[in-house]
């Protein structure tokens, strides 16, 4: 039999293993880390349709994570999909910012890709960007390039 | 006619015997939940159960969880890599580790490594004659006995799961990366952007919460129940890796449906 403080002790160590077992899973496995801080704001897009986007998605802007996608719902008035995302707040972007949603890869998922514009005053929380463009729809631009196709050939 | 006759008879009798089990098996997880404050005054006594269910465990828990890592990063590295979808290894690993293989296995080897060394201990007991001997000296078998075990059971299970899954992440990694080549940070990457902190972490470590109520008292509850016989202990055992199997297998596609299936 173990004496009591070589037994307390191990299961001292066991405790602090699971923890930062937990610890290691909440940090490094997912994305507690990321873009769920204090220091991020919100801003809004309006899209005409955002295809496969899903919440929590990736935000880039030249190809690098710059937030990621908060909510996405309907506008009961225009019958556009309004998307709610959160940057970091280092990134401050020119107030003309255009968004547009793209695929990564031709079947990979899909996410926001923010262009910059030359403004100089900068997006602040809770706005919203003018300039969008929607996702691409595979069946949709299969459909036009067949008819486009089959009304060249007349 | 006499044989079917005794035919529905002996199904009869079955039936009322599981449903007696399963009332004196609440009423015992009743009465064990009452007797949980003595882990406050002594916690000595949780501590030593702690150190046989959790800290002896830890090895087993850590190879697996090292080698079924390691497996499911070879075995989706071979599909994944037929969609030029390598990327998504590691959320493919991490995800099926924190939500099903962590607390899934560990829930199982638990009931194989501990559950059973429990039974047989309080089956013991009671072939010895113990637990009477304790009643009659006026100390409660419910709060010496069971309460710390039962306890233990309940800590231990959700940091062994989270220990499973953090080395098996880790053994995704070592072959994944180090050794098929996948780019480690994109690895990483993946992963972190779609493993959840509440959905995917929390769930499983409520999934683990779960089990460990469930094959802790399985375990405890048959070393109890046991009839106080060599051959009694020895099924008795037998029922509880068994029994904790199909319960954690079956409250796990509940419990699955319930968190994930929806939406």
């Amino acid at each position: 039999m173990l004496n009591k403080a070589k037994l307390e002790l191990t299961v001292g160590v066991f405790v602090v293993i699971g923890l930062a077992a937990l610890l290691f899973l909440a940090m490094k496995v997912s994305s507690l880390s990321s873009f769920s801080s204090e220091n991020t704001y919100q801003i809004s897009a309006m899209f005409e349709n955002v295809g496969g986007l899903k919440v929590r998605a990736p935000v880039m802007m030249s190809g690098v994570r710059i937030g990621e996608v908060s909510d996405i719902s309907l506008d009961k008035e225009t019958f556009e999909a309004r998307v709610v995302f959160v940057l970091g707040s280092e990134y401050q972007l020119p107030l003309d910012t255009s968004a547009a949603i793209f695929t990564s890869g031709l079947l990979g998922e899909q996410y926001i890709s923010l262009e910059p514009g030359g403004e100089d005053a900068v997006l602040k929380a809770g706005d919203q960007i003018k300039l969008s463009q929607s996702a691409m729809v595979l069946e949709q631009v299969l459909g036009q390039f067949l008819f486009s196709k089959a009304s060249g050939d007349e | 006619m006499s044989i079917l006759v005794s035919a529905v008879r002996n199904l009869g009798s079955r039936v009322l015997n599981s449903v007696q089990r399963m009332g004196r098996g609440h009423i015992f997880l009743f009465r064990t939940v009452m007797s949980l404050g003595i882990i406050f005054r002594e916690y000595s006594l949780l501590i030593k159960q702690m150190h046989s269910v959790g800290v002896l465990s830890i090895q087993i828990i850590a190879i697996s969880g090292l080698t079924v890592g390691m497996v499911l990063s070879l075995q989706g590295y071979n599909t994944l890599v037929d969609f030029g979808a390598e990327q998504s290894l590691g959320q493919m690993v991490a995800l099926s580790l924190v939500r099903e293989m962590g607390p899934v296995l560990t829930a199982l080897l638990f009931a194989g490594r501990a559950g059973s060394a429990l039974t047989a201990e309080i089956g013991l007991m009671k072939v010895t004659e113990q637990l009477p001997a304790m009643e009659i000296m006026a100390v409660d078998p419910y709060r010496k006995v069971i309460a710390p075990r039962f306890m233990a059971g309940f800590i231990s299970m959700p940091l062994l799961a989270a220990v499973f899954s953090a080395i098996g992440v880790f053994g995704g990694y070592l072959v994944g990366v180090e050794l098929l080549g996948v780019d480690g940070g994109a690895f990483w990457s993946q992963m972190q952007s779609k493993v959840g902190l509440e959905e995917d972490i929390i769930n499983g470590v409520i999934k683990s919460m779960v089990f460990g109520v469930v094959v802790t008292w399985i375990a405890v509850f048959e070393g109890f129940d046991a009839t106080p016989t060599t051959e009694g202990v020895s099924r008795a055992t037998t029922r509880t890796v068994v029994n904790s199997a199909f319960a954690v297998l079956g409250l796990d596609f509940i419990l699955t449906a319930l968190m994930f299936g929806g939406a």
